[in-house]
């Protein structure tokens, strides 16, 4: 019975985990379709945000869930502004200018805090299930990592602001001609897609730590949840994380973390062999 | 080529002989993914998988058998039927472009993790033992085929790599005069129209993704007989991320463009590890940049264009 609730507690993790390093992805990708490939580094920064703030006597909840977010929030508008604005329409050149970006971001941060991985503890201390005891905060960020997602779909679905950005997604010559600056919510939108990255990054610091390379372990796992999540960004997401979350986890109970890994991977190439649109592809059409 | 391959040993020393080896391997690298991208039109991030793979392959074998010759037809052979494989799911799964992309990175990414994973008397295949992220050391070299106790010297080793340099180089060449070459260049241009005259888009992309897999298995044969080494950085994101820039600095389309482009950044690369200033990776980032936004066609074709007063071939692009 412990046993049974500690397993679910970590593929619940494992489906937390997933969601919050794709949600932003989710966003620049699903929705604006640019292929970001220095998220992963997007990720790494707001890591290293949070715990420079934290060791300079921020509160650490305010360091990750304000400091982190802006800072990379910052970062992606000045990304978009400078190269990605560019390249709208040319995916593939935009998915190797990213690569560069990743490879910029990485230098420069070696060169700042050298290639040593920097930490911050987890809050909140641990919980005791019978004979065993599991992370208060990993529980807290499962709730987070729902609340997000809840956030995005209500600022999607029912806000002004969520139905120009779909609007202007969907069709930014139409949008113009209703008065609305597409290279404007482009911005936004690119944005609010990074600092989301950031504020995973910065929430997922405590428990992983962070190094200059952590992004290549990140933008793998993101752009397969997103893919095979399919056109309904959130649905998709949710739906993808909660499949491979749940088999990267059992996976691992059963055998070594790698192998839950090569499983989540092989899991999205079956998935996309039989279902090349992604799960929203066929199932939940329609959904946001 | 050749009559640079053969002077050179007699006007260079040890040193600058086993460094020119070296770019040579990656030179074939380098050619790998720009047949399989500038030709194929099929975005691989994923080359240095089949890279590892081959110096892997070789690698164990070798240490197996204590003998090179058929370790170096494994170390083609693997990464190609691998490449087989994984191309049978995302072709006949009809994968756009940027998804192959995603893809194969992906499964870089995962070898590395796992070859990273395998420290520990468990992993071993045969006689040889694994050893994670410390790597195989002192791997048997090749030897003359059928006597396993005459070694390649650096002189031999030499003109072998460079032999297979021209070999892939003259190969892929009269591959693409070839009439499967120039429907593989037509699917790149429209592949629906291709489609339509009946061709097999599918089992197309597929040799052309396997033939790069074998290249790239080549390549990673001799780089492992290069160092008598191998380690999971074979694998890493700066392997994957300096292909594609050897080919984007080249220029896509060519074949002497990955080439050019591999020597240049290899060059670049050898130098700036030998000083402190600036992070390799910031200044590799800084050049992928640029050339992206301003030379987006490469050296190549740019020059080309310039000498021709014409417009080049164009980037293949994604029509999304």
């Amino acid at each position: 019975m412990d046993l049974a609730a500690v397993l679910t507690f970590e593929i619940l993790n494992g489906v937390a985990t997933l969601v919050l390093i794709s949600v932003g992805l989710a966003i620049i990708f699903g929705m604006m379709r640019v292929i970001n490939l220095a998220h992963g580094e997007f990720l790494m920064l707001g890591g290293y945000a949070a715990i420079v703030a934290t060791n300079h006597g921020v509160n650490i909840w305010v360091a990750m869930v304000v400091v982190a977010p802006l800072v990379v929030g910052v970062v992606g508008v000045i990304a978009e502004r400078l190269i990605i604005r560019v390249l709208y329409g040319r995916m593939i050149d935009t998915l190797l200018a990213t690569w560069g970006l990743s490879l910029f971001f990485i230098g420069i941060v070696t060169t700042i805090f050298g290639n040593t991985v920097a930490g911050i503890g987890a809050p909140l201390g641990s919980l005791g299930v019978g004979r065993y005891s599991i992370s208060l905060y990993r529980l807290v960020l499962i709730g987070i990592a729902a609340a997000i997602l809840a956030v995005i779909f209500v600022a999607l679905r029912q806000t002004r602001l969520g139905l120009i950005a779909r609007g202007t997604m969907e069709n930014p010559n139409m949008a113009a001609a209703l008065g609305v600056s597409p290279p404007r919510v482009y911005a936004t939108t690119f944005g609010v897609g990074a600092a989301l990255t950031g504020l995973a990054g910065g929430l997922l610091a405590p428990i992983s730590g962070v190094l200059p390379t952590v992004g290549a372990a990140y933008v793998a796992k993101a752009f397969i949840t997103v893919i095979s999540g399919g056109t309904a960004i959130l649905a998709g997401t949710a739906a993808a994380s909660s499949l491979f979350g749940s088999v990267n986890q059992l996976l691992t109970y059963f055998t070594t973390p790698v192998i839950g890994e090569a499983g989540l991977l092989a899991a999205a190439i079956l998935l996309l062999r039989v279902l090349p649109h992604g799960i929203t592809g066929k199932l939940f059409k329609g959904s946001l | 080529m050749v009559v640079i391959a053969l002077g050179v040993p007699q006007v260079v020393d040890q040193f600058g002989l086993l460094q020119l080896t070296i770019f040579a391997a990656m030179c074939i690298l380098a050619l790998s993914l720009g047949f399989v991208w500038g030709y194929g039109g099929i975005l691989c991030f994923g080359q240095s998988a089949f890279f590892g793979l081959g110096a892997y392959a070789y690698a164990v074998t070798a240490v197996d058998l204590g003998e090179s010759t058929a370790a170096a037809i494994l170390a083609v052979l693997v990464p190609a039927v691998f490449a087989a494989l994984l191309g049978y799911f995302m072709f006949y799964g009809r994968l756009s472009d940027v998804y192959l992309g995603v893809i194969t990175l992906s499964v870089t990414l995962i070898f590395f993790n796992l070859m990273n994973s395998t420290a520990g008397d468990a992993y071993r295949v045969g006689k040889a033992r694994l050893n994670g992220f410390n790597g195989m050391p002192s791997l048997p070299t090749l030897n003359v085929p059928g006597d396993p106790a005459r070694l390649l010297d650096p002189t031999e080793t030499f003109y072998l790599v460079m032999a297979f340099l021209v070999i892939v180089y003259v190969g892929l060449h009269v591959l693409l005069a070839s009439h499967f070459g120039r429907v593989v260049v037509a699917i790149r241009e429209n592949e629906a129209r291709c489609e339509l005259l009946g061709y097999d888009v599918r089992l197309h992309k597929l040799l052309v993704f396997t033939i790069g897999g074998g290249i790239a298995g080549l390549a990673g044969c001799l780089f492992a007989n290069w160092g008598a080494f191998v380690s999971p950085n074979v694998f890493s994101l700066t392997m994957t991320s300096q292909i594609i820039i050897w080919v984007i600095v080249g220029g896509l389309g060519t074949l002497v463009g990955p080439i050019i482009g591999c020597l240049i950044m290899q060059y670049l690369a050898t130098t700036l590890g030998t000083q402190q200033l600036a992070n390799t990776n910031l200044i590799f980032g800084i050049i992928f940049l640029a050339f992206v936004l301003l030379v987006p066609r490469g050296i190549v074709p740019s020059l080309r264009a310039l000498g021709a007063r014409a417009p080049g071939p164009s980037r293949v692009h994604d029509p999304a």
